[in-house]
């Protein structure tokens, strides 16, 4: 079913969703309406348009695709699902994300999977295409982060402090260099072929969708980054 | 009454856009009205605003007051005051729309003015500081006036109300501008009223403004030493004071503003990514105007005579995007509300913390 959402508010536009009987759902001409998808389980919601910020908040098991950019906290909390976006997104994508799926084909804003966890099954994964802003993973405690800095050209594609206050989960970073300015809190390493093998089945979700070609993102230098159990962390924020 | 921040307190999101023209087109204000109203849900209606440059063309030479007045007594003692310092060359009620959603308006005055010339020399002050007094003069001495624009060839529209209706109650379809700024305001800490909604403004400096500032209370003090009175107890009014101090009386640059404002941190600056020379530059603003240094989330836009501004914090803790399309550059909280009224973009980024986007008109060939 094909839902336009011209003109139409957040509130009436999430109500047509759900009570929309088809599980196969596009939303045309979306500009700005928040919370699309929001906590919706079972769905396959296509955006085509501007999505608002909390794209797929508390999302429950649905899968959500937009032909696009996205705006800021995609993902905010989810639950389950996928999310697919066709372009960039904003800042803190992922963020308190308690599992599912995340696919930026682009670039990301800052604060990219800050706060998420894991609990046993429930385990949350984020991929970024491109670069993403500072703080990734702040205050990450659990999951997998990945970005693939495809467009740039082996720099670092993460800004400063990233992994400020990290306790938890991986991240893995694409690049010829380490990350510089990493808090004491995090162990930075060259990833060897085992992280690889754990994260080749996201980076080949990410390719398939966005046509790349896993092989040749795989054989790039990762740094994975983990919270350093030696050092546990006590800096509470950065300095001023 | 106009009731002041702190006399009553209502229990923070907002919304910010602003486009600029970069050849000078004048463009009309039903345009910023409509990119501020797909963000409708970052406000609350406690307060709505506009700024347009270039809108009064044909006084392009005059300052452009806008006044609002509590009463017809407050008017009489403004315009006695007005009477003695300016040449008031055209005075009039600014137009305005009956609308159900803006109410309890104060009296709403527009004035052009030009200093008297013989007043202006036994100031021996510059115009424009001539001027910018006279302003924090009327706001903090006459009881019930506020002046709440005053630059040449530009004008502060504001009120409490969503910013949409805030366009139609001022009629902005019927005003062009090479660059506009709008505001839509959920004010979390201080009361939405007519003065308190933004921008706020003081000679052709204006600024909407996203967040909230923890310094305040250290900027304002060093402000005042100046002369500036920050007594409309909102944080944003000050920031508007620092880009008139920084700029027109210090003489800086707009980039070296963003580096003063919005520091780096000391680790950052201390990490080797800067230059030798800019690093030594980086921390003679921090010692030389650790006062003005802007902490707590914010996203600002600048307008100012001939171009735009805009600058997050360095944590980057507000939302700001940016695109460029032919000769225009848009700038604005949300995505949606740049293509909203330009679907196609050359470019579209989002700005790091810290990292100012200036923008100017072209010179004339």
């Amino acid at each position: 079913m094909v839902i336009n959402a011209n003109e139409v508010g957040y509130y009436d536009l999430n109500k047509k969703i759900v009570e929309c009987t088809d599980k196969d759902i596009t939303v045309t001409g979306a500009m700005g309406q928040r919370y699309i998808g929001c906590g919706v389980s079972g769905k396959k919601i296509t955006v085509e348009g501007t999505p608002g910020n909390a794209l797929g908040a508390y999302l429950d098991g649905s899968t959500i695709i937009v032909h696009g950019n996205g705006q800021d906290a995609i993902g905010d909390t989810m639950n389950d699902g996928e999310i697919f976006i066709h372009g960039n997104c904003g800042d803190t994508t992922g963020y308190a994300m308690r599992s599912g799926k995340i696919f930026v084909k682009g670039n990301a804003g800052y604060r990219v999977g800050i706060h998420m966890k894991e609990y046993h099954e429930f385990f949350p994964k984020i991929v970024i295409g491109g670069r993403v802003g500072d703080f990734l993973g702040e205050y990450q405690a659990g999951g997998i982060i990945v970005v693939l800095g495809i467009g740039c050209d082996g720099k670092v594609p993460v800004g400063s402090f990233c992994g400020t206050g990290m306790h938890g989960g991986r991240m893995y970073i694409r690049s010829d260099d380490a990350p510089q300015g990493l808090p004491v809190q995090v162990c930075c390493e060259v990833a060897d072929d085992s992280d690889k093998a754990n994260i080749r089945e996201y980076v080949d979700e990410f390719a398939k969708n966005f046509g790349y070609d896993t092989a040749t993102l795989l054989k790039g230098r990762f740094y994975k980054l983990s919270p350093n159990t030696a050092s546990p962390y006590k800096q509470l924020y950065t300095h001023n | 009454m106009l009731e002041k921040e702190g006399q009553v307190r209502i229990p923070a999101g907002c919304a910010i856009s602003g486009f600029i023209s970069r050849d000078g087109n004048r463009i009309c204000g039903d345009k910023i009205v409509k990119s501020i109203s797909y963000m409708h849900d970052r406000s609350n209606g406690l307060g709505g605003g506009f700024a347009g440059y270039g809108i009064y063309p044909e006084y392009k030479d005059q300052y452009a007051f806008h006044i609002f007045y509590d009463s017809n007594e407050s008017r009489v003692e403004t315009e006695r005051f007005l009477d003695r310092h300016f040449d008031v060359v055209n005075l009039s009620r600014i137009p305005t729309k009956k609308h159900p959603r803006i109410t309890n308006e104060p009296l709403i005055w527009r004035y052009f003015v030009t200093p008297l010339p013989t007043k202006l020399a036994a100031s021996q002050l510059d115009e424009r500081e001539f001027v910018a007094q006279c302003v924090i003069n009327i706001n903090d001495r006459i009881n019930g006036a506020y002046v709440f624009s005053s630059g040449k060839n530009m004008g502060v529209f504001k009120a409490v109300g969503y910013p949409e209706d805030v366009g139609e109650f001022y009629r902005l379809d019927e005003y062009a501008g090479y660059a506009w700024t709008a505001h839509g305001r959920y004010p979390t800490n201080t009361p939405g009223w007519w003065g308190g909604a933004h921008p706020f403004a003081l000679l052709d400096y204006t600024i909407v403004h996203n967040g909230e500032i923890s310094s305040y209370d250290a900027n304002r003090r060093y402000i005042e030493m100046y002369g500036y009175k920050c007594n409309l107890l909102t944080d944003t009014e000050v920031i508007t004071y620092i880009f008139d101090f920084l700029n027109r009386k210090q003489k800086l640059s707009f980039e070296d503003i963003a580096k003063i404002i919005a520091a780096p941190f000391w680790s950052e600056i201390d990490s080797g990514k800067f230059s030798e020379s800019e690093k030594q530059k980086l921390k003679y603003f921090r010692n030389v105007f650790s006062s003005l240094l802007i902490t707590g989330p914010f996203s600002i836009i600048l307008g100012f005579d001939g171009g735009l501004m805009a600058l997050n914090d360095r944590l980057k803790l507000r939302s700001m995007v940016a695109a460029e399309k032919d000769d225009m550059v848009y700038l604005a909280s949300e995505e949606c509300a740049i293509r909203a009224i330009c679907p196609v973009v050359d470019r579209i980024w989002s700005p790091r913390g810290g990292e100012p986007i200036i923008v100017k008109l072209n010179e004339k060939k």
